[in-house]
């Protein structure tokens, strides 16, 4: 008997052609921006449509254009290209075995990077571990932020965390679990938490496409839906889980912000390599979460282009000239291009700002690295180890802690 | 430590009488009262009062904007809670049965026993999880577990289960008061009135029950501090929740003076209170309802063995559940009633059975 199986189509996979004939693609400009109190069906044509404002010329267009003025234009393209800078250097530390591990967002710079400008300061970011741009959209120390990386001594998790999984309490960035999507019910009981205080402070979630099939993906939006909570969902459809392309999350013929208002909160789906929608997406949300009228659920449609991690190789199951032909373009590229446009910036200045970043990210990793690196110069305090498991140390952890201490000292450490 | 020894509360009057529903609705109420910041939420919890009456009325007095009925998933409600907790509410979540908290285990390993740890106390999650737990009330193989053992394995949440009405309500405030996450298991059984085992004699109340008398204001029981809720020196019984009142009618039956220890904490675990017991003792039975194998009794096994092995005059021994599941229409064939505990009694002081 043949298989009656319905298996996901993949596109394309190594050394054939790439083919994104399944990415529906609307013009740019050609989405409506209904008022922020829309009814949830109001929105349904948004979530299967998709909200561009830059056109093909680089000229910002629509109901969506937000109309920022050039400062915060170029305030983003410095966030996303210190992103991609950072993320290059950190991954050429970990080839050199420097860290032992990483993660670009290569790609899907303007998805952190729009979203951390749209939002206010306080109100609470719940990231995913590609979301590195929402850190330095709101200005975490590149030390701090390598340190970690590092698990040196100035490890703001003191050397507990994998690289990557920071955290901010004073900038109000929560801590990043490997875990996927457990950051999704959290950033809802978070929103629950401000409007039981009567607050106007409001939480947003990134997730990966492929992390929507969890149940804690679907528990936040029945908990966003029942409690009108004040947040703002994103899901970074970047097509790829690690090698498990979007099809397998559900991702065929329909959307994923269309999950949304099938459960009963605003949907839209957004051109994620466009600095502009997603600022305007994301201002829209947040402005109806703070005005009361619940939560949305934002698809940003963007390309991973580098691999899931520096342990993964994508050459292995897809074709290497993907994003080459990726249809919604590079986001840094687009942005750039606007401002060219608009008569605000050039290649001098861009190159400028290049150079700048790059001796940025050079001095902070030159002060991170003094502060020791995994194997070499100063090191944490073995101690740490039990320290944090509860706020006291128990007798329990303290006994053991004095064993490895006494190990230790035999190893001659 | 005698824990009706040490009874103390604050503006409290008359002491009535309270069975563990009462006194665990108490508990919520005082810190609902007391401290803004707690608020109460789980399936059936609001307007109805829960299934087994423990939150009756807290939404009528408190409100529901703090006494939150939730939709029907658990891991959605301890990850909302997470949340609440790090926007400065200190939830109370209540999982209807202990058998359901499943959906629930990732955020409770993942997230709730690992913030404080994973962001060096730069987040924590200071909640309490109540769950009803155990057997005996004809609940099958969905509503009796007691899955203690598979939480006090995990790092960083504090794991109890009082036995009787006046450890529930000080204990609860504790843990509700508690910095770290803590894991408050009820064993229903024993919400009505103690039970020893005998599921044919008639139910018996709280009433007249020492640990029964409940002040009916603030106070606390603290955590990881054993009870010795019977002195002797024949042998030293080491259980918790419902298997205290099977283990004193056990030793009772056989008039034998042994030494009653409620551990109420598994994690953190009093091991001086158990290790003075048994090296007083030298014979040490270890009682729980949970399956044997890998259950919170090995780990006692262990301990125990590793702080009095010089005194032990005999092997420690266990008498738990079957490791089957907890089958519906074998309820007192699975149940480690007295019958058990009492075989394993006289085998642990040498005589036949």
């Amino acid at each position: 008997m043949m298989s009656r199986l319905h298996i996901p189509v993949v596109p394309a996979r190594p050394g054939e052609q790439p083919d994104f004939s399944y990415v529906k693609i609307v013009a740019a400009g050609a989405c409506p921006r209904p008022p922020i109190d829309v009814p949830v069906l109001g929105t349904v044509p948004l979530a299967e449509g998709l909200i561009r404002v830059l056109d093909d010329e680089h000229r910002a267009v629509g109901p969506w254009e937000p109309k920022l003025d050039a400062d915060t234009l170029r305030r983003g393209l410095r966030v996303m290209i210190l992103t991609r800078t950072f993320d290059d250097r950190m991954q050429r530390a970990q080839r050199q075995g420097r860290i032992t591990f990483y993660m670009r967002s290569l790609g899907e710079e303007a998805v952190s990077a729009a979203a951390a400008i749209a939002l206010r300061d306080r109100d609470m970011l719940f990231p995913s571990y590609r979301n590195q741009g929402l850190f330095f959209a709101r200005g975490l120390s590149l030390v701090d932020l390598m340190s970690q990386l590092l698990s040196n001594s100035r490890d703001m998790c003191k050397g507990r965390q994998l690289p990557v999984m920071y955290h901010s309490a004073e900038r109000h960035i929560f801590s990043i679990s490997g875990n996927l999507a457990t950051q999704f019910p959290q950033a809802v009981g978070w929103a629950m938490a401000a409007a039981i205080k009567g607050e106007t402070d409001i939480s947003a979630a990134w997730l990966g496409e492929g992390s929507t099939a969890e149940a804690d993906f679907h528990h936040a939006l029945t908990f966003a839906k029942v409690y009108k909570a004040p947040a703002v969902l994103n899901i970074v459809n970047n097509q790829w889980a690690i090698s498990t392309f979007q099809g397998y999350a559900g991702g065929e013929q329909r959307s994923f912000a269309a999950r949304g208002p099938g459960i009963g909160i605003a949907g839209l789906r957004v051109d994620g390599n466009d600095f502009l929608a997603v600022y305007a997406a994301t201002a829209w949300a947040a402005e109806r979460a703070r005005e009361g009228h619940g939560a949305t659920l934002i698809e940003h449609v963007t390309y991973r282009a580098g691999a899931h991690s520096t342990s993964d190789d994508p050459t292995r199951y897809r074709p290497r000239d993907e994003f080459d032909v990726w249809p919604l373009g590079d986001p840094v590229v687009r942005l750039k291009a606007h401002l060219i446009t608009l008569g605000e910036w050039d290649e001098a200045c861009h190159t400028a700002l290049a150079r700048e970043v790059e001796e940025e990210v050079t001095a902070a990793w030159q002060e991170a690295v003094s502060f020791g690196t995994l194997n070499e110069g100063f090191r944490l305090d073995p101690s740490l180890l039990f320290e944090d498991v509860f706020k006291e140390l128990p007798p329990s952890l303290r006994a053991q802690r004095d064993e490895l201490l006494a190990e230790l000292a035999e190893r001659g450490q | 430590m005698n824990c009706w020894l040490s009874l103390q509360s604050e503006g409290s009057k008359a002491v009535p009488t309270m069975n563990m529903v009462q006194a665990l609705n108490s508990a919520m109420d005082i810190m609902l009262t007391r401290n803004s910041d707690v608020v109460v939420l789980g399936e059936d919890v609001g307007y109805f009062g829960g299934v087994f009456r423990v939150t009756e009325s807290l939404q009528k007095k408190h409100g529901t904007h703090r006494v939150l009925d939730t939709p029907i998933a658990e891991g959605g409600i301890v990850g909302a809670a997470v949340g609440m907790c790090a926007n400065g509410l200190r939830p109370v979540v209540e999982i209807q049965f202990a058998d359901y908290i499943y959906p629930a285990y990732d955020q409770i390993v993942s997230e709730v026993a690992r913030l404080r740890y994973r962001s060096a106390a730069a987040f924590t999650a200071p909640l309490t999880i109540r769950t009803p737990c155990g057997g005996g009330i004809r609940g099958g193989q969905t509503h009796s577990q007691s899955p203690e053992a598979v939480f006090a394995h995990v790092s960083g949440i504090k794991t109890v289960m009082p036995s009787n009405p006046y450890d529930a309500k000080g204990m609860l405030i504790a843990a509700i008061e508690d910095d770290d996450p803590v894991l408050f298991f009820e064993p229903k059984r024993i919400y009505n009135g103690p039970f020893d085992g005998e599921p044919d004699k008639p139910a018996q109340s709280w009433a007249g029950h020492l640990l029964a008398e409940v002040p009916e204001g603030y106070y606390t029981v603290p955590l990881g501090q054993a009870a010795v809720t019977r002195e002797g020196s024949a042998v030293t019984i080491v259980t918790y929740g419902t298997m205290v009142h099977v283990s004193l009618a056990a030793a009772a039956a056989l008039d034998l003076d042994a030494e009653v220890i409620d551990i109420r904490s598994m994690v953190p675990l009093d091991v001086d209170t158990i290790a003075g017991s048994v090296s007083k003792t030298g014979r040490c039975l270890i009682v729980h309802e949970a399956t044997r194998f890998a259950g919170f009794g090995a780990e006692l096994s262990a301990s125990i063995q590793e702080h009095c092995f010089w005194n032990l005059e005999a092997p420690i021994t266990r008498v738990t559940g079957w490791d089957t599941p907890y089958p519906h229409a074998f309820e007192w064939e699975y149940f480690p009633g007295k019958r058990r505990v009492m075989n394993a009694l006289r085998r642990l002081m040498g005589e036949q059975s």
